[in-house]
């Protein structure tokens, strides 16, 4: 009989290659590596920013250069030299689009390889998108559909140049220069990202999505997002990664800021699958991420993230619930396979009256790998009636994985009400047999239980990209059978 | 359709299968009856291809072919279905969307497209009609909060989607009030045909009231120690087991 067990499962899970490790030759300007304040402005000098960019650029770098690393998350990895890295690189060829015939052939097949050509992303109803590739945007769409509506959607670079005066008014203001190693060290030569605002009332017709790619070999990726979401508006943002192999670990340490004004409403998306490392745990991207949301009165923010990639994950989208009546969400799904750590979680800071807080986390850890959930509950002593829902559930597969639960609770109001939930379950051979007996596959079934256990979040994500999702919860777990 | 020669089976060393013959037919219904400790379930688990076990002896023909090398979903696509004494539940995962994913690699494994959803609704309607299952029932999750009853109700229905040849049901009525006994009974029966065979296990004549068995075989200590027409079963009801064992001495 041939027996499929989940031995055999965890040897195809090693031997699965990374299906977008392929690296495209584009010709790219790269600054040498290193960095001081001399770098700083010149990475803002290529950008031909104003004046008080390059100040707040330095001011952060000044800031950046007094801090350790920090060293309390569940990760262990040898530390990065920061003077080992180039911070600038940008493709060469620069184009200025007017078409998509106009576009790198070789850079056409990279996003066809990708499975998100722009041919197709056009078509694709209400989706708008900005490609950053290598830390310059190099095509965008849609921008006429969104301006008649008076939304501006772009690179940050390009904001900083054309609505200086938003971009000073909001960047560093969620998320300061100072407050952490990662974003300080981002803020300082951070090399482009999106700029989105929503005016005031204006419901966002289209799902606004992002794709980031790391394609240069040495070069870390520093992005900077910003999405301010005028009075009463709302907007739903997408943000997808995924990284070609490569075998020195590369560093990626984004900044993703949200403002969300009275009545306001904020929902990002995000798909990060990283290049994860290979089987023995060799290369692989480190994601060490800064996000935060800052809400004001009735003001609504909610974090999806479906992270499936990165040897390293650091990262705990966060919401400020500032003003009354504010509410703030995290759908999480982690998935960790061969020699993969992550250290993933929120932290919901209670400030105003009546504040609501949802936390619903999945982890699935496989192979050899760490998956933990860290998260914050704050309520401040002026929170009246704070409300918060913690559910964490870890789905284990073999016996030489782990999955970690710290969660942190911090009450000064006596009003608030807090729950927390936590299961930890394993892959039961009588589910696989139960599901083979109906003549489903192994592998099938493995796929049919993990979307069952990541449902409650699956459903939370925009529907043309929860299928994509769960396809990618196919491939990182599933090997590649037949 | 099933030929079972000379079976023997055991699991971490302990033997329960002890050279079990089994011949069932198309169109014909069999009772398998006996004690606690039989091998009852150990039978039902083998056909279907549960791997826990050392067959150390014997063969399985389905239909003249030898399907013990086969995989359990294998022998799925080749039209053998067991209902699940204790069904297992999982979460998150819709009765639709299990049997859709069914259906569909059983169609895969025969080189077939996934079925159009217009006709899969359509018979999800019938079949779900024919159980009496509510609607809303479909759309949660797998066994998760199931009553005994909805469990074993919603394999007959999964049996009913799937239209298998042979079809073990292991102790099916255990768990049943009368009336889903009753519910899953006449389901069964209606989805009887000359075409494929049905293998009741149960310790009780209870169920047999409602399918009605061409023969009646008692399992005892790992073999098929005797076989009769459905008024086996009674005189068992009336007799109880220990008859069969003294019989045997």
């Amino acid at each position: 009989m041939s027996k499929y067990t989940e031995e055999d499962l965890e040897k195809e899970l090693k031997t699965k290659e990374y299906e977008y490790g392929f690296y495209t030759d584009i010709e790219s300007e790269t600054f040498a590596k290193g960095l001081n304040e001399d770098v700083v402005r010149a990475i803002s000098k290529k950008k031909n920013e104003p004046e008080w960019m390059t100040e707040w650029r330095l001011e952060a770098y000044r800031v950046w250069k007094k801090m350790t690393e920090p060293d309390w998350a569940n990760v262990h990895y040898p530390k990065p030299n920061f003077q080992d890295i180039a911070y600038y690189s940008a493709p060469k060829k620069k184009p200025k689009l007017n078409s998509l015939d106009e576009v790198d052939p070789d850079l056409l097949d990279t996003f066809k390889k990708l499975g998100i050509s722009i041919d197709e992303q056009k078509k694709l109803a209400n989706v708008a998108v900005d490609i950053v590739m290598d830390s310059v945007s190099v095509a965008t769409t849609f921008k006429k559909t969104l301006g008649e509506k008076g939304i501006i959607f772009m690179p940050i670079s390009e904001a900083i140049q054309e609505h200086p005066e938003l971009v000073k008014k909001y960047l560093g203001t969620v998320v300061p220069t100072s407050d952490n190693f990662y974003a300080a060290l981002n803020s300082a030569v951070f090399s482009d990202g999106s700029f989105c605002y929503i005016p005031k009332g204006v419901k966002c017709p289209m799902e606004l999505s992002t794709y980031f790619r790391i394609n240069e070999g040495g070069t870390g990726q520093f992005e900077r997002t910003l999405v301010v979401a005028d009075e009463g508006s709302y907007v739903s943002y997408l943000e997808g990664c995924t990284a070609p192999q490569r075998d020195e670990n590369q560093l990626h340490a984004a900044v993703v800021e949200l403002v969300a004004m009275d009545d306001a409403e904020i929902k990002y998306s995000t798909v990060q699958n990283w290049f994860p490392g290979d089987e023995n745990g060799k290369g692989g991207v480190f994601n060490f991420v800064t996000k935060r949301g800052l809400c004001e009165t009735n003001a609504k923010i909610s974090w999806t993230q479906v992270e499936t990639g990165s040897a390293v994950t650091w990262k705990y989208p966060s919401c400020i619930l500032k003003g009354n009546n504010s509410v703030g969400e995290f759908y999480s799904i982690a998935v960790t396979n061969h020699y993969q750590q992550a250290d993933t979680g929120t932290k919901m800071i209670h400030l105003g009256k009546n504040t609501k807080s949802t936390i619903i986390s999945k982890g699935i850890s496989a192979g050899k790998s760490q998956n933990s959930y860290r998260g914050l509950v704050q309520i401040n002593s002026r929170a009246e009636n704070a409300r918060n829902f913690s559910q964490c559930d870890s789905l284990l597969m073999g016996n030489a994985c782990g999955a970690h639960t710290f969660p942190y609770i911090e009450t000064k109001n006596k009003s608030a009400q807090i729950e927390h939930e936590a299961t930890t379950s394993k892959i039961g051979e009588d589910q696989l047999f139960y599901c083979n007996q109906r003549g489903i596959d192994t592998e099938k079934a493995i796929a049919l239980i993990v979307n069952g256990f990541s449902k409650e979040v699956l459903n939370k994500l925009p529907m043309e990209f929860a299928v994509e999702a769960q396809k990618l919860l196919e491939i990182s777990l599933e090997g590649s059978v037949g | 359709m099933l030929k079972i020669n000379n079976l023997h089976a055991s699991i971490d060393e302990k033997s329960i299968l002890k050279g079990l013959n089994l011949e069932v037919n198309a169109g014909e219904v069999h009772a398998i009856m006996g004690p606690n400790g039989a091998g009852k379930s150990t039978f039902a688990n083998i056909v279907a291809g549960k791997e826990d076990y050392d067959v150390s002896n014997g063969t399985i023909e389905l239909n003249g072919e030898d399907i013990s090398e086969l995989a359990p979903e294998e022998r799925a696509h080749n039209g053998v279905f067991l209902s699940f004494q204790y069904p297992v539940e999982i979460p998150g995962v819709s009765v639709t969307n299990f049997i859709k994913t069914a259906i569909n690699e059983s169609r895969k494994a025969r080189g077939l497209e996934d079925m159009p959803a217009k006709d899969m609704l359509k018979k999800i309607r019938e079949k779900s009609e024919l159980l009496e299952i509510d609607r809303k029932f479909l759309s949660r999750s797998l066994n998760e909060g199931f009553s005994g009853g909805e469990k074993k109700r919603n394999e007959i229905f999964q049996m009913a989607m799937l239209e298998p040849k042979l079809a073990i049901l292991d102790e099916t009525d255990s768990g049943l009030d009368i009336d889903a006994l009753r519910i899953v009974a006449n389901g069964v029966n209606k989805l009887k045909s000359k075409d494929n065979a049905v293998i009741v296990i149960t310790h009780y004549q209870r169920l047999l009231d409602y399918i009605v068995p061409d023969f009646v075989h008692v399992l005892h200590d790992g073999k098929i120690v005797k076989t009769g027409d459905a008024s086996l079963a009674l005189e068992l009801e009336a007799k109880g087991y220990d008859w069969i064992k003294k019989e045997l001495v």
